[in-house]
């Protein structure tokens, strides 16, 4: 990679995108408790295939180890974390305290959520906060890294220098706004974004084109997201239970069209073939793996997918 | 209007059991118009109440008494010269008459006899849904008079999230995404492209959050 990539940060992901290579982003779910191993772990099995790693905030709800600490443990193991931050735990304060605890551990990457509803998880009788929403919050890590200052209006002594990430959902409704939103994260300050899982390739395709007819796809690094179904089960769960998830029928399809020792290796083949075919829509910038509880699989997928060696940088 | 449920009658008992004299004050505003706390509800209760203690061999003494309201000094006054005869007062007003009664009548246990949940709307008969949580600082004018405050269960102020999907919230396929909402307002005033301008921070101090609140009109005081 040359030297003279001009970047906004230090982040590892932003010079991989900047020097025009197609990304490769992970995530890792941390484990329900705190044995820091299990994090490391995982990180390990995907470290040499991905350019960065997203931990999860307490995802669907579900109370676990937080994602600071766990982007810590990678950060301090010599990894590249992505991390997420939803907006339904804390509020302005909170936030972007924890911003500066992961700067202080030179956390470049974050990325911006509003979060799973609490209904979902194990408090469903909690509180939730959602003093900023997702946007505000991709608001607020600018300012604070471009400005060097607080919401409040002070000055903050070394701020952070995070490249700021947001998600995208092109399968949501209403579907005519799902572009403007992401124009919407763009203005608010949003430097890439991650993908829903994709599973609807034509519908995804739909909503790049309308993303480039508008020149988005120039205005920030589009990553597109994947998570391999183990199983028609899986298939059939996230198309009929997980809100704004769009799995076409011929997928499930496909998926149950295997007998149930071979649905795995069907899943990974669909996941290869959907970033094969991903590959040439332009506008798409790299590929966001989820492989969740599965990420021994994702070393697979990228060299299948002629995603790898990784690009030094 | 302030919208309640009635109390089970178990918790309700459980609470007034240990009284001889009990007065039941239901209120004519919101809590009749919801069917939770006026004249008939009243009458239910107080009935469900007599039932109680006789089977329990008790001889209690259950009244009826239904205000104007339970949130103006003006008609709490009405039953200053009766409260004595009581030893506790079940009010079925919203969890305002109660404490302002219970204001009032500094000496005297007032029970609430119903669970006060929003500021909403009657949709049809028996149908009450939220239209507001009283944030303070009223923002419909900018999402074409549909509120992300009240009826986004995140209350997200720059668009729908992820989980909207055919009109419904992530959390219930019973209720309407509002966002949903505020998208298909905007596109009958011909104002969508409006959604694209980024809903600042809110400043959340006129809500709850900024502690108790309180209006004084000098123009209007005494």
């Amino acid at each position: 990679m040359s030297a003279d990539v001009s970047t906004n940060t230090p982040s590892k992901l932003e010079k991989i995108l900047r020097a025009g290579h197609l990304a490769v982003t992970s995530e890792c779910g941390p484990p329900r408790g705190s044995d820091s191993a299990a994090i490391l772990k995982k990180a390990e099995m995907i470290k040499d295939h991905v350019d960065a790693i997203n931990i999860t905030d307490n995802q669907t709800s579900v109370t676990r180890l937080c994602s600071l600490a766990s982007c810590i443990h990678l950060k301090l193991a010599g990894y590249e974390p992505v991390l997420q931050m939803v907006v339904r735990d804390r509020n302005r304060i909170a936030l972007q305290s924890d911003l500066l605890g992961a700067a202080s551990f030179d956390i470049n990457n974050v990325l911006c959520l509003s979060g799973d509803h609490q209904a979902f998880g194990d408090n469903p009788q909690g509180q939730n906060v959602f003093d900023l929403d997702s946007m505000q919050l991709i608001q607020t890590v600018r300012l604070m890294r471009d400005d060097g200052k607080f919401l409040g209006g002070d000055e903050i002594k070394r701020p952070p220098r995070m490249f700021v990430g947001a998600a995208a959902n092109p399968f949501a409704d209403p579907f005519e706004i799902r572009v403007p939103r992401l124009a919407k994260k763009i203005a608010a300050g949003a430097e890439f974004i991650q993908t829903q899982c994709i599973y609807n390739l034509d519908k995804f395709k739909e909503w790049m084109k309308q993303a480039r007819d508008r020149g988005l796809h120039e205005k920030v690094f589009i990553l597109a997201g994947l998570t391999p179904f183990k199983s028609a089960g899986m298939a059939k769960y996230m198309k009929n239970r997980v809100p704004g998830m769009d799995v076409p029928d011929e997928v499930v399809k496909r998926m149950s069209g295997v007998p149930k020792e071979k649905q795995p290796e069907e899943g990974i083949k669909i996941c290869i073939e959907s970033i094969q075919r991903l590959k040439e829509v332009e506008g798409v910038k790299g590929f966001h793996i989820m492989a969740i509880e599965w990420e021994e699989k994702v070393p697979r997928i990228v060299e299948e997918a002629g995603l790898y060696p990784r690009p030094q940088a | 209007m302030i919208v309640a449920e009635r109390k089970p009658i178990e918790e309700i008992i459980e609470e007034a059991k240990g009284f001889d004299r009990i007065l039941v004050a239901g209120c004519n505003e919101c809590v009749t118009v919801c069917e939770a706390g006026g004249k008939k509800e009243v009458g239910v209760l107080a009935s469900a109440l007599r039932m109680y203690f006789m089977n329990q061999g008790r001889e209690v003494k259950v009244d009826e008494v239904t205000l104007e309201r339970q949130c103006d000094h003006e008609y709490l006054e009405e039953i200053r010269n009766i409260i004595d005869n009581y030893d506790a007062v079940i009010s079925l007003a919203c969890g305002v008459g109660v404490q302002f009664m219970a204001e009032k009548y500094f000496h005297k246990p007032i029970l609430p006899g119903v669970n006060t949940v929003f500021m909403g709307a009657t949709e049809e008969r028996g149908v009450w849904s939220e239209r507001c949580q009283g944030c303070g600082k009223c923002i419909l004018a900018k999402t074409g008079g549909i509120c992300p405050v009240s009826r986004c269960a995140k209350r997200l102020f720059n668009g729908p999230c992820g989980g909207s999907s055919q009109g419904k919230c992530e959390i219930s396929d019973e209720l309407p995404c509002a966002w949903q909402l505020i998208v298909d307002r905007l596109k009958e005033l011909g104002r969508l492209d409006e959604y694209e301008e980024i809903m600042p921070i809110k400043d959340w101090s006129t809500d709850r959050a900024g502690g108790p609140r309180k209006v004084v009109r000098e123009d209007v005081r005494q």
